[in-house]
């Protein structure tokens, strides 16, 4: 079964549905510097190249359990991102290595993480599922589908509370939305007017489960509507369509306190995880069509070269030093220790890594 | 001292930690409006209003987890749940977001919640609504377990939980809500893992929690009187961490033991106290180590045999003589 289209953008708000001219019009991208333009461009390269010298990783048995790879949907966490203010937050679920590169996390963290060394930007804990940065306002890399849908909701909530300008973007995918979790935020996030942009991204399937076989209804940001929320949807494959669209319900939230579904359109290269063969729900000439018509980085590359921001040498030049940097990022995790057995009971609680401010006593671990 | 309720215990626990705090603000169903469903949170949205203590719908996996996200960015919500029982549709936040977070992000997150409400067995409610879950909640490092038996201890163990920077379950009793019990009038904060030998005694030591623990003094009384038997009774009120130190001290003592808890004896937290005081203080038992549970079923509605399903104080005496034999 083919992926499904995304219904057209329909917010229920006049704010947000004003959308004059093309993307790249839009004030959000029209008003960025070329120095800008070609960060986003140099992110979604190197997200890519990452994950390529990852996926090289894996397979020559380097790093352990899954690798839900992102390759295909650069433009939607380098676009989102690119967005965020001082207060605002972002939350993900386990396909989330480009989020983290997009905050602005360390590759040499990132592939350590991968690695399980001690040097990961989780101690090699938590592996490529969960990628946390507090202080980059990044709060993972979730493994539960649907699960980390109501903790982005609690963080538009602390926003809220301490009365700051800031709205928190939970992202899930499109089989995430028919978790119950999911509803309930939706609920609370409505109820009480919580600054939370939920950004689906739909990528068409959940697994080998296509959105026709998942998800009823007409469209996934649409259900937003049963919860008196705003909504929109947008052609993830184009960085300025994602940057102008998330603009509009980011600001609905950073001011109103308006929280809004928006569903990118978007697609993935790889199997769900590198463990899928990907032979049985999809055909290689629907992945080829993406990829020629749709891929995000060519996609941008060429709008680059078109506005003269970019040059062919320039471009060749980002990706040589994407490919070093995921190299050198390899080169550092291979190096690295891995943690020691002392280290497995590290980091449990507060209070034990804390120890001269602990307060309880007895016992916290058993054996 | 005051004489309080273990229910105003635990509201004066709240409004005392919400205006030393503006971070902590308690959460849940029926707790603003209607005062809470055991009328644990009367007075606090007159006194705090509603942006500190809110009404949330019957959406525990929603709230709880929102909870949980706020908690990482320093709000300290008290989240009440209406029955600890309906912790199962949450259990996802409660265990796998809220007890791991801290460690999947290798130390760079914490998360100082506090999760309350009641957890027993005794009102006639059925199976749903009568679950125990401090063994399963304790099976999980990253989280504390919290069951006090007092109006006291609620009280000095509530504020301290509330301002612990870890997870914190906290497992109340509706029989005990109307318990009376001296608190004292100044501040006190009872440390968490600390267990409190609530009656000393030389030839059996009654290792237990929560509501047991009255159980438990209302038969050591008996089997001091009509059966000339001293009997220590060890509250642990924390059940991870966990003070085993005052259990083994105990044992060493009386040389044998009673654990008396309201649990389902299959992987109980008796069960884990019986593995470790075999393992630390074999030579000191003159008998091995009896156990008193709940019967192995499903909660029983029919009023009169739930008392039975349930320890009682006959049924603690009956188990006290067995282990002493
Ligand atoms: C609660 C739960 N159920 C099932 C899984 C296994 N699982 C992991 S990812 C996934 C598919 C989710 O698809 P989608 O939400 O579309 O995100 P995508 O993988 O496309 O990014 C499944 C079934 C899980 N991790 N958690
Ligand atoms: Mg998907």
């Amino acid at each position: 079964m083919s992926k499904k289209a995304v219904p057209s953008a329909d917010p229920k708000d006049e704010a947000a549905c004003a959308s004059a001219g093309s993307p790249a019009a839009a004030p959000i991208n029209a008003l960025l510097p070329n120095e800008g333009k070609i960060e986003l461009h140099r992110k979604m390269v190197r997200i890519r190249r990452f994950e390529e010298r990852s996926l090289r990783a894996y397979q020559s048995k380097k790093i352990g359990g899954f690798l839900h790879l992102y390759i295909g949907q650069e433009a939607v966490a380098v676009g989102c991102c690119s967005l965020m203010g001082p207060n605002d937050h972002v939350i993900t679920a386990y396909r989330d290595h480009a989020h983290a590169i997009a905050v602005g996390m360390d590759t040499k963290a990132l592939m350590a993480e991968l690695y399980g060394k001690i040097t990961g930007c989780s101690k090699g804990k938590g592996g490529s599922m969960h990628y946390f940065a507090p202080s980059l306002n990044y709060w993972g890399g979730h493994g539960i589908v649907g699960g980390q849908i109501p903790l982005g909701t609690g963080l538009a909530y602390a926003v809220k509370y301490r009365k700051l300008k800031g709205a928190a973007m939970a992202f899930m995918g499109d089989g995430a939305v028919n978790q119950g979790a999911v509803h309930e935020a939706y609920n609370l996030a409505a109820l009480w007017n919580l600054p939370v942009v939920f950004v689906v991204e739909n990528n068409g399937y959940s697994m080998g489960t296509s959105q026709d076989r998942s998800s009823a209804g007409p469209g996934l940001a649409q259900r937003a509507e049963a919860y008196g929320m705003n909504w929109g949807t947008c052609f993830g494959h184009d960085v300025y369509e994602v940057r102008a669209t998330m603009d509009k319900f980011l600001t609905l939230a950073r001011e109103k306190n308006l929280p809004s579904v928006v569903e990118i359109d978007t697609y993935r290269y790889r199997g769900h995880s590198v463990a899928d063969p990907d032979k049985t729900y999809r055909t290689r000439e629907e992945i080829e069509d993406y990829r020629r018509t749709k891929d995000p980085i060519q996609v941008f590359q060429a709008a680059l070269l078109a506005e003269g921001v970019l040059t062919e040498a320039l471009a060749e030049q980002i990706n040589a030093e994407a490919v070093a940097e995921a190299e050198l990022a390899a080169e550092f995790a291979e190096a690295s220790p891995f943690p020691s057995v002392d280290d497995i009971q590290k980091d449990v609680y507060w209070e034990v890594d804390n120890p001269s401010q602990r307060t309880s006593q007895g016992r916290l671990f058993f054996d | 001292m005051a004489v309080l309720t273990y229910r105003e215990a635990i509201r004066a626990a709240l409004a005392e930690e919400l205006a030393r705090d503006e971070n902590v603000v308690l959460l849940g169903e029926e707790v603003a409006q209607f005062h809470g469903a055991y009328k644990v949170s009367e007075g606090l949205l007159e006194k705090f209003g509603p942006d500190r203590i809110v009404d949330t719908p019957i959406s525990e996996a929603g709230f709880i987890g929102m909870g949980v996200g706020a908690s990482m960015l320093g709000i300290r919500p008290v989240m009440e749940l209406m029955f600890w029982s309906f912790y199962s549709v949450a259990f996802d936040q409660i265990l796998n977001n809220a007890a791991n977070v801290r460690y999947m992000s290798g130390g760079l997150i914490n998360c100082p919640i506090v999760i309350r409400g009641p957890a027993n067995g005794g009102t006639n409610v059925g199976a749903t609504h009568s679950h125990t879950p401090e063994n399963v909640l304790a099976n999980h490092p990253g989280v504390k377990v919290i069951v006090p038996a007092t109006a006291r201890d609620a009280k000095g163990l509530l504020k301290s939980a509330i301002r612990d920077n870890d997870p914190c379950f906290f497992l109340e009793n509706t029989i005990l809500y109307g318990e009376k019990g001296e608190v004292p009038d100044t501040e006190e904060l009872i440390p968490l893992g600390l267990a409190d030998v609530k009656r000393t005694g030389t030839d059996l030591t009654i290792v237990t929690y929560g509501r047991c623990v009255l159980h438990s003094l209302a038969a050591a009384e008996i089997l001091e009187k009509d059966h000339d038997i001293s009997v220590e009774v060890v509250d642990l009120r924390t059940i991870r961490p966990l003070d085993f130190d005052t259990v083994l001290a105990s044992v060493k003592k009386t040389h044998r033991v009673l654990i008396v808890e309201e649990q389902k004896p299959f992987a109980s937290v008796g069960s884990q106290l019986a593995y470790m005081i075999q393992r630390e203080a074999f030579d000191e038992l003159d008998g091995p180590i009896h156990r008193l549970a709940t019967i192995d079923a499903p909660a029983i509605y029919s009023p009169p045999v739930e008392t039975e399903q349930l320890p009682n104080v006959p049924r603690v005496l009956k188990a006290a003589l067995a282990a002493v034999a």
